[in-house]
């Protein structure tokens, strides 16, 4: 007996090590952005000191921050409401009335996200120049919108394909078009599918990175932009870094934590149930 | 008589109506691109003299295969791409068979061992470089010079693996959010059986759980390549792809060519190198999948 009590003390402590250990900088930074600027840079490591507000205080006051910040919602929620636009009726499509061309549509949408964002860059960039869409709002949103389109469909399709045929071939006996059968019994009864799928989705937009940083420079860039221009800093920053970064954060760890499950099964395409 | 043919034939119709609009947004999105980097690729066409705008042939690759830069960013791609994986998939499948074990707090300890992946990359980046790996600042630099090991200029002299262990931070929580979830799909009757027959935790682990754990891990290890060839914004708030070459991955180095040097046909050329890179290992990702999809059915 004395002995799996100590393997069960082992184990406490290795798992609590683990977790603490790979927490550790967000911890950091969490803390960090209570200090002082001074106070943030002292060696050894400040552990006992006053907590202030003024970082967060600073971040939000200029009023970029908002702005930025607002982009980034703006850009997360609208290509999520498009991917979703355009993937709800494929994934319907797919998941009820299959042909043997289905699973290689599929496949063939999954291999889009193989076409490395780097490879099309300066088309992208020339025909965003063109067309007017270099920093703006809209045009990262396609961008966006497009680049998760294939997980919004493969994600949709999977939690489509739960739903019993049975319960839509009633509803087609009863007279419903197609068009009613996808709104009026399929989308009420795959809510929580729909929902983590959008929650996948705007966690993608909101941390993408490498479009934000190319297509836009001062109007339409995102918070992941924003936190990118610390890199180049002037004088103390630290702290200031660490609230606007706590700031960035929260809201898409906090989905992040919601949809875990779901994520794993999007992300996967399928391979985690 | 008609009115119903018609409306037969529309409900016929129909899924194709739906599906086209996604498949024709995706067609276009690959085509349109993939042409025009083709075709840029086979051109001098510099941004800054937009007059001389010429075809070259083949003048950007031979440029490009006979320039080190290449070569160097080739080799710190395929490092980078090792060194995290390897990394991500040790620990990320030590970590899930730990977490996947019952002790007090162990849904909590889930939590904040997946938090990195949600994490935006440029913060990371800037929190690593910044707070813990600066050499005169840095928590790192105070650990070593507390345990009187000096310090340990990541960004100077070890780029490369400094940039390789800020991703892998990132992405290690990726390998435990969908191994955790393939590991608890393992039949709970199984493991009892195996106890009983006197397995202890590492027979357990090396004869039922990692056997079990093959697939997904293969699938992480597909995913993870998919966004490691083209990682950016990690070198780009860090080193800038320097000293020197020293952490220029091809992604960067594209960027380098386009968006510095405004060099169109070369950046192309350079761009059609990654999508042919991207393509072989993509190869294995369809593969594995499309198993998958086989047998859920």
């Amino acid at each position: 007996m004395r002995n799996t009590w100590q393997a069960r003390w082992g184990l406490t402590i290795a798992g609590w090590t683990v977790a603490l250990l790979m927490f550790f900088p967000i911890l950091w930074m969490f803390v960090t952005s209570f200090k002082t600027e001074i106070t943030a840079v002292a060696t050894p490591p400040a552990l006992v000191f006053r907590p202030t507000l003024g970082n967060y205080a600073a971040v939000l006051e200029r009023a970029d921050y908002l702005a930025f910040a607002k982009n980034s919602l703006v850009v997360s929620l609208g290509s999520t409401l498009l991917a979703l636009l355009l993937g709800v009726p494929a994934a319907y499509s797919m998941a009820f009335f299959p042909t043997r061309a289905t699973r290689g549509i599929l496949l063939w949408m999954l291999s889009t996200k193989m076409l490395p964002a780097v490879g099309v860059l300066v088309p992208i960039y020339l025909l965003w120049r063109d067309l007017g869409l270099l920093d703006t709002v809209f045009g990262l949103v396609l961008i966006d919108s497009i680049s998760v389109l294939p997980i919004v469909v493969w994600m949709l399709f999977s939690f489509f394909r739960e739903v019993p045929a049975v319960i839509l071939e009633a509803s087609r006996m009863d007279g419903a078009t197609p068009t009613e059968e996808l709104t009026h019994v399929l989308l009420p009864l795959s809510t929580p599918g729909i929902a983590s799928t959008a929650l996948l989705s705007i966690i993608l937009c909101w941390n993408e990175a490498f479009w934000s940083l190319n297509l836009t420079t001062v109007k339409a860039a995102t918070l992941t932009a924003f936190t990118a221009s610390f890199a180049s800093p002037e004088g103390l920053f630290w702290a200031k870094l660490s609230a606007a970064s706590t700031l960035s954060i929260a809201p898409i760890l906090i989905f992040g934590w919601i949809s875990q499950r779901q994520m794993a099964r999007g992300l996967s395409f399928g391979a985690v149930k | 008589m008609t009115g119903t043919r018609a409306a037969k034939r529309l409900r016929h119709l129909y899924p194709g109506l739906l599906l086209a609009p996604s498949v024709a947004t995706l067609f276009l999105w690959m085509i349109a691109p993939l042409v025009m980097t083709l075709w840029f690729s086979l051109e001098r066409y510099n941004l800054l003299s937009p007059g001389k705008r010429t075809f070259a042939g083949l003048e950007n690759y031979r440029y490009l295969l006979a320039n080190r830069a290449l070569w160097v960013a080739m080799g710190n791609t395929l490092l980078l791409v090792g060194w995290v994986l390897a990394i991500t998939l040790v620990f990320g499948t030590l970590f899930t068979v730990l977490l996947d074990r019952d002790f007090p707090g162990r849904n909590l300890c889930r939590l904040l061992v997946i938090a990195p992946f949600f994490v935006m990359p440029t913060v990371s980046a800037l929190v690593w470089k910044n707070m813990l790996m600066n050499p005169v600042f840095g928590l790192c630099a105070w650990i070593t010079r507390s345990l009187g090991l000096g310090t340990v200029e990541f960004f100077s002299h070890l780029p490369l693996f400094a940039i390789a262990l800020i991703v892998a931070w990132e992405w290690t929580p990726f390998a435990v959010l969908i191994l955790l979830p393939a590991l608890q799909s393992l039949n709970p009757e199984l493991k009892e059986a195996a106890r009983l027959d006197g397995a202890g935790p590492v027979a357990l682990f090396y004869h039922l759980e990692l056997p079990h754990l093959l697939r997904p891990l293969a699938v992480v290890a597909m995913i993870e390549m998919i966004f490691l060839l083209s990682l950016f914004a990690e070198i780009y708030v860090t080193t800038g792809g320097g000293p020197g070459l020293a952490s220029t991955n091809l992604a960067y180095l594209i960027f380098r060519d386009a968006l510095l040097g405004w060099d169109v046909g070369r950046a192309s050329a350079g761009g059609v190198l990654a999508i042919l890179l991207a393509n072989i290992v993509s190869l294995f990702l369809m593969r594995v999948v499309g198993r998958n999809l086989e047998e859920s059915r």
